[in-house]
């Protein structure tokens, strides 16, 4: 006696949350069918091992079915053919979408495409997470960036409203595009103490204050191509910045601002003497990153260059955060009381941003 | 020209992609009404075209009207070459005849392709305008209301129940002419989809003209079948019962189950009155002769079953005057009648007087290949020789009427199996014609026959009984006689003294037959068939005894044959009546009594048996009171006479014409075991497994001692096939899978609803059939209701206070609402004193009053009743009295708004524009209330694929099918302006599947009734807010959005 076929279909579409993890994190039927007897689920319910794996098959296929439609969320809620409370919907979407750190922090930055893809192999056997959920969440990060990609606006928003996520996880997923599209290099091995967190918290900062979506609403070359938003950095600014060039070139300028951050300073500082000493590498340091930003090639060596230059000769002075924070908000401020230096606003539009980015890259 | 169709096409969305190069459609519609055909405009170069159409509108009779589906066909325009099909939707337009029903159609519904499934959604407006409201009734059956629930439905009163109607049609079956050959399996499907949809149309019209002659205005219990004869045919036949309904002007409050009708409601002014003069002479434009060329040319009639009561008793003789009054005055009204049946299942207080038993009947007929249109009738002849059979055995058991009806088929190449079957019945005369002669009988009814108790009372003359049978007097009354075991087809009625909770009880049975042609093909299997109706009946009974209970109710005994072999299968519901004696044990008795250690093994079954019988007993909390022997005058069994259960191959004639089942005189059942086949019967019994705690299952529609339904509901249909090991194949190894099949299944089902503990699987329906030689497919539908352990006491009293709010608004409903009071909320303890009944609910602890339930009279309980209630109202004081007189006229305003509000007022997500719409099996919706019916929703589809592997192999391919027809039933629902269908059932699932050629086909047919209901929590809601929320009519029959 053989089972041919079966089904089990109701007008309400059930889902199982257990077996739909087991689903997403790609085991097949027979491998979810074992851990879920490992769970102890037959003496819970008195089933039997066949009656598990009818259920397992069941629910396979009908997130099978579903599959199709999470590939575009808004279809989910308006398709007729599977009743789903709508918190269940919303459920299926968000863990459909859901990633792993150990994912994502493999192909951040990287380019979303067929190369990258094939490199799956290597990830998989690499994270322990399975082939199968590795291909849906590399195809997971690919679908979002295509759609937002070219769209105006807010790319959070945009990403809520073609997707269903929640705030959070548009959030993340807004810094994963970001991070796809200026293709920053996240993989190095002094990086490697970084996570995803990390990153995203420094992505939204970016888009917040670097690209030129965040120039305000009216876009000041309207000929030029201001389409891509929120995705792409600014051009202009990146041009601008080596105006910041003086503050390290111009040797007085950078006394004034050195003697400016230590007398600011001095006593408050648990590693004054070490900052002082490292006055003018750490200033030179944070200067050429944004000086060199013009060329795509330092734009995606960013966080390489700011661990190298800042993080990690803080780190072997043993700075503790908190002078680091007191170090940047002095080494920021002082350049208002540079008379000779006239970029205050775009100082603070790179340097805002790169405090908060420094302070959150600062830990072990 | 009695009637104008309108149609506007509006837009579509999620198209799929019919040009590759660009990835778009160039979409058009197609909007065809009998022979008319309208065009929309191509809407180039998109997924979601908005076509905006004018008014199509078509000029037609109101017989095409009813016949022939609207047919909306979606197309991609092709420049160069023929344009490509999308897909089709069909809408029966007929719910849009009656006024009372729905106004409009409109909605989104899913673009349906044979091959492809549902691809996209287009919304569509449709509306009828009746020319001639005098006329409508003339030529047509226009106006004649159908529903599929087997009860009174819920906001109707039943004036007059007419009595059984039936018609069917014949055709040739698209998929056996000869063009199918040159044809795409597209065009096959759809030709056969049209005709079948037009088959059911004019069947439906036939039906509503033999009411109008009855003069009712409504069939209630409709049932719709097909049968697919292959070469020689396609048979559409129907059966209902015709009644006269009134809508309630002013609907009770909330009744979860019974919600009967009664004489107290007043007069609607909605009635649709019986037109006069309808003297219909039709002529159908579908030709039911031509296709008709089927043939009898050969018959076998079989033996016909009579189950009721059996063992030995002592003669009583009371109630003899009474009873002939009551025959004579109801034999007169039946007798103008050629079939005095009714598909009802469940009756208006007062309407069964007493039930004899289940009656059934089966022939099988060979289809005959030769044409013959001069014999159009043959079909009708064979189902009347039947429904003579089924008369005549109800007559033999001293009763007039067959309620709970129903017919069915099973074919098999050329081979096919009629079958009937009722419960015999005594009915109350006084709903079956004019009230004429209502005034003294009544009275007497209400004296002589206590609730509870009655319809068990056997109707049949004990000195001249038909069958040996075991009679003993009424433990509820002790006045009149009462069988030991009662077998019927109904629910259980309302006011039925049930102790403890009911339980499913399946009989299972395979038998092997020689594979063999034509005639001979037709005698094997009809001499097969006692057999197995009497095996099927003995396992009914032991399993029934093994679970402590003497009754079954909604027995539904199928017969399926297949080329090798047949199957039986009888679902029901066993409960323990009150008024019927304490069923005895199962003793098993061995053949060799000298050898000790078979004598030791057969005591250690004896153990086992008992021990499952207590355990059972516990489980379904069955514990009847005792009752000193003496009082009751039951016989005392005597054991020397025992005679055995006797097995019956060998000795049974094949000349036996009447079987009778009745296993001679003795209390006990003994098995014996005298081969392994008995052996493994009584291994069988105890296989069968409990449902996991906190599960209960039934057949019927309520579970009897479960009242306190929460409102989550969960209908399902489940489908497994088989392949049996074609060696060796022997009757014990098929029952066994049989057997295995059937519990494998439960357990799924039970394992998969885990979630909804503690919750009863209702009206649980399984449907055999065998595909192809070594394949078994069992198809279940049911519904899972969850229901609250805790809240037994609460509702209970919010259910009382709401009868004396009614009862202090309206004194003439006084009489009524004890009635209902008991029914509802205790049915085990009809009338207890206050305080008793406070404890005992809250205790949940046995029943001490059933007993005494019958000897109350009702003004007596209402003192108490209302003593009781001042005590309760201390605790709660959260209903406002008169809230639900306000309740009824904010729905009289506008029922569709109140159903939009209930939509608007639940929120559930915010940018979802897909209404929920439940769909249950069941005539009501636990925890809400029916306030419309929109009309019979009767579908067929047809899915083929030629990509099976592609598609998920056969299990993906019918999953995603039968999804699909859920989406397409829920859809034309909420374009009806519903929020949920009633009564649904999945009449037919044919599976066929060709692996080797990756091709697979399934025909599945649905039907239910299309309501509007509002939640019982939400009526006093709007309610209260009445004066804000009272929407305007404009919003009625528009999208349901939330």
């Amino acid at each position: 006696m053989t089972s041919e076929l079966d089904i089990f279909v109701g007008n309400t579409t059930l889902i199982d949350e257990d077996v739909y993890r087991l689903w997403l994190d790609g085991y097949s039927v027979s491998d979810a069918v074992a851990l879920r007897v490992r769970s102890g689920i037959l003496e819970q319910t008195g089933a039997t091992a066949a009656v598990l794996q009818s259920d397992t098959m069941d629910h396979y296929r009908t997130f099978h079915m579903l599959e199709r439609l999470l590939h575009a969320p808004p279809k989910l809620l308006h398709q007729l053919i599977f009743q789903i409370p709508p918190s269940r919907q919303a459920l299926l979407i968000e863990r459909y979408y859901a990633f792993d750190e150990a994912f994502v922090r493999e192909v951040l930055g990287k380019k979303l495409s067929k190369g990258t893809k094939k490199d799956l192999d290597d990830i998989s056997t690499k994270t322990g997470i399975t082939l199968k959920s590795c291909r849906r969440q590399f195809d997971n990060f690919k679908r979002v960036f295509k759609v937002v990609e070219e769209m105006r606006g807010s790319l959070v928003d945009n990403i809520q409203q073609h997707f269903l996520l929640s705030d959070r996880l548009a959030r993340d997923y807004a810094a994963i595009v970001f991070f796809a599209n200026n293709r920053f290099e996240t993989g190095k091995k002094k990086l490697q103490y970084l996570s995803f967190g990390d990153f995203a918290y420094c992505a939204e900062l970016m888009i917040q204050n670097w690209t030129l979506g965040a120039v305000g609403e009216a876009p000041t070359h309207p000929d030029s191509q201001v389409d891509d938003m929120d995705v792409d950095l600014d051009k202009e600014f990146l041009q601008d910045l080596k105006e910041l060039k003086m503050l390290v070139a111009d040797k007085d300028l950078l006394d004034l601002h050195k003697s400016l951050v230590c007398t600011a300073l001095r006593g408050k500082l648990g590693v004054f003497s070490e900052m002082e000493a490292n006055f003018k590498n750490l200033s030179r340091g944070l200067v050429n990153v944004a000086a060199k930003l013009t060329h795509n090639k330092d734009v995606r060596d960013l966080f390489v260059d700011l661990v190298e230059k800042f993080v990690e000769p803080c780190r072997s002075d043993h700075w503790p955060l908190s002078d680091v924070r007191l170090f940047l908000n002095q080494y920021s401020a002082s350049v208002h009381s540079l008379d000779g230096f006239r970029h205050q606003a775009l100082w603070d539009r790179y340097m805002g941003t790169l405090r908060g980015c420094l302070l959150r890259l600062y830990h072990d | 020209m009695p009637g104008k169709l309108k149609v506007k096409i509006v837009a579509g969305r999620h198209l799929p992609v019919m040009d590759r190069a660009s990835d778009l459609t160039d979409a058009f519609v197609e909007v065809k009404f009998g022979n008319t055909t309208f065009k929309t405009d191509v809407y180039l170069k998109s997924l979601n075209p908005q076509w905006n159409s004018e008014w199509f509108k078509f000029e037609v009779d109101d017989e095409d009207l009813q016949d022939e589906p609207l047919q909306i066909t979606v197309l991609d325009h092709d420049t160069y070459s023929a344009n490509d099909a999308i897909g089709k939707v069909y809408i029966d337009i007929d719910p849009l005849l009656y006024s009372e029903a729905a106004t409009v159609i409109s909605g989104w519904f899913p673009i349906y392709d044979t091959i492809h499934g549902i691809r996209g959604e287009i919304n569509v407006v449709v509306k009828v305008d009746l020319f001639n409201d005098l006329n409508r009734f003339r030529q047509s059956s226009c106006g004649v209301k159908f529903f599929c629930t087997t009860s009174i439905p819920k906001c109707y009163r039943a004036v007059i129940i007419h009595g059984f109607v039936e018609e069917l049609v014949v055709n040739e079956d698209p998929e056996y002419q000869w063009i199918d050959r040159i044809r795409t399996p597209r065009a096959s499907n759809e030709a056969r989809q049209r005709l079948i949809s037009l088959m059911s149309g004019e069947l439906q019209r036939k039906i509503g003209l033999k009411v109008l002659e009855m003069r009712g205005n409504a069939v209630v219990g409709y049932l719709q079948c097909f049968d697919l004869e292959g070469e020689s045919g396609l048979v559409v036949r129907a059966i209902g019962t015709a009644c006269t309904l009134d809508k309630l002007s002013s609907p009770a409050a909330f009744l979860p189950a019974c919600s009967s009708p009664s004489k107290e409601m007043k007069e609607s002014p909605l009635v649709h009155p019986p037109s006069h003069g309808c003297r219909s002479t039709h002529n159908s434009p579908i030709h039911t002769a031509t296709g008709s060329r089927l043939t009898q040319n050969f018959s076998v009639s079989v033996p016909t079953l009579i189950y009721t009561g059996m063992g030995s008793g002592s003669a009583g003789k009371e109630g003899g005057p009474f009873k002939a009054l009551l025959r004579q005055q109801t034999q007169s009204a039946l007798e103008q009648r050629e079939f005095p049946f009714f598909t009802l299942t469940a009756f208006p207080p007062g309407f069964l007087v007493h039930v004899g038993g289940v009656v059934s009947a089966r022939s099988v007929k060979l289809l005959d290949r030769i044409h013959n249109p001069d014999e159009p009738e043959t079909r009708d002849a064979w189902w009347a020789e039947i429904r003579q059979e089924i008369k005549s055995h109800a007559k033999a058991l001293g009763c007039h009427a067959v309620v709970g009806y129903s017919e069915s088929t099973s074919i098999c190449e050329e081979v096919c199996i009629l079958s009937a079957s009722g419960t015999a019945a005594v009915l109350n005369p006084r709903f079956l014609q004019d009230g004429t002669m209502e005034g003294c009988l009544e009275q007497r009814l209400e004296e002589n026959l206590p609730a509870g108790c009655g319809f068990c009372h056997i109707p049949y003359d004990e000195l001249n009984m038909p069958f040996p049978a075991h009679l003993t007097y009424c433990y509820n009354c002790r006045k009149q006689k009462v069988p030991d075991v009662l077998f019927t087809t109904i629910d259980l009625p309302i006011d039925a003294t049930v102790i403890g909770k009911g339980c499913l009880i399946q009989a299972r049975l395979c038998r092997l037959k020689k594979k063999a042609q034509a005639e001979a093909n037709a005698t094997a299997i009809s001499n097969l068939l006692p057999f197995m109706e009497y095996e099927v009946h003995t396992q009914l009974m032991n399993k029934l005894k093994l679970k402590g209970m003497n009754a079954l109710f909604g027995l539904r005994i199928q017969i399926t044959v297949g080329e090798n072999m047949l199957m039986g299968l009888a679902s029901a519901t066993g409960v323990y009546l009150a008024a019927l004696p304490t069923p005895g044990g199962i003793q098993i008795a061995g053949k060799t009594p000298n050898d000790g250690s078979y004598e030791q093994h057969i005591s250690h079954m004896q153990k086992k048996i008992n021990d499952t019988i207590a355990k059972n007993k516990e489980l379904y909390e069955i514990s009847p009171p005792d009752i000193s022997e003496e009082i009751i005058g039951s016989p005392i069994p005597e054991p020397r006479q025992r005679s055995r259960l006797l097995r019956s191959q060998s000795e049974s004639s094949d000349e036996v014409t009447e079987l009778d089942l009745s296993h001679g005189k003795k209390d006990a059942f003994v098995l014996e075991i005298d081969d392994t086949d008995a052996m493994e019967d009584v291994h069988s019994l105890l296989t069968d497994v409990p449902p996991p705690s906190g599960f209960y299952s039934c057949n019927t529609e309520i579970m009897p001692g479960i009242n306190n339904w929460t409102s989550e509901i969960q209908m399902f249909t489940s489908v497994r096939v088989i392949r049996l090991s074609s060696l060796n194949l022997t009757n014990q190894a098929l029952n066994k899978n049989f057997n295995d099949l059937c519990e494998n299944l439960l357990k799924s089902l039970y394992f998969k609803l885990r979630s909804m503990i503690p919750c009863c699987l209702c009206h649980v329906n399984f449907t055999v059939s065998l595909p192809e030689d070594e394949l078994i497919q069992v198809t279940v539908t049911a519904v899972a209701i969850t229901f609250d352990k805790n809240q037994a006491l609460q509702t209970a009293k919010t259910h009382v206070e709401k009868s004396l709010q009614r009862a202090s608004t309206d004194n003439e409903e006084l009489l009524q609402f004890p009635l209902e009071l008991c029914s509802d909320s205790l049915p085990s303890h009809p009338f207890p004193p206050a305080k008793e009944h406070l404890e005992s609910a809250s205790s949940n602890s046995g029943i001490p009053a059933a007993q005494r339930a019958t000897s109350v009279d009702y003004s007596s309980f209402a003192d108490r009743c209302s003593s009781w209630i001042e005590l309760i109202k201390l605790k709660a004081q959260t209903i406002r009295r008169g809230s639900i007189k306000t309740t009824v006229t904010v729905e009289k305003a506008s029922p569709m708004g109140e159903g939009n509000f209930r939509n608007r007022s639940t929120p559930p997500c915010a940018n979802s524009t897909v209404g929920v719409v439940k769909m249950t099996p069941l005539s009501f919706i636990p925890g809400a209330k029916i306030t419309k019916y929109l009309g019979i929703i009767n579908m067929f589809f047809i899915r083929e694929t030629t990509s099976l592997r592609e598609e998920g192999g056969v299990s993906g391919f019918l999953h995603a099918f039968i999804a699909e027809v859920f989406a397409m039933v829920r859809a034309h629902v909420a374009a009806l302006g519903g929020n949920a269908v009633v009564s649904y059932i999945m009449k037919q699932c044919v599976f066929m599947e060709n692996p080797n050629k990756n091709q697979a086909q399934c025909l599945i047919n649905v039907s239910g009734d299309a309501v509007v209901f509002v939640r019982e929590s939400e009526l006093e809601v709007v309610s209260t807010q009445q004066p804000t929320t009272n929407c305007p009519p404009s919003c009625a029959g528009g999208e349901v959005t939330t």
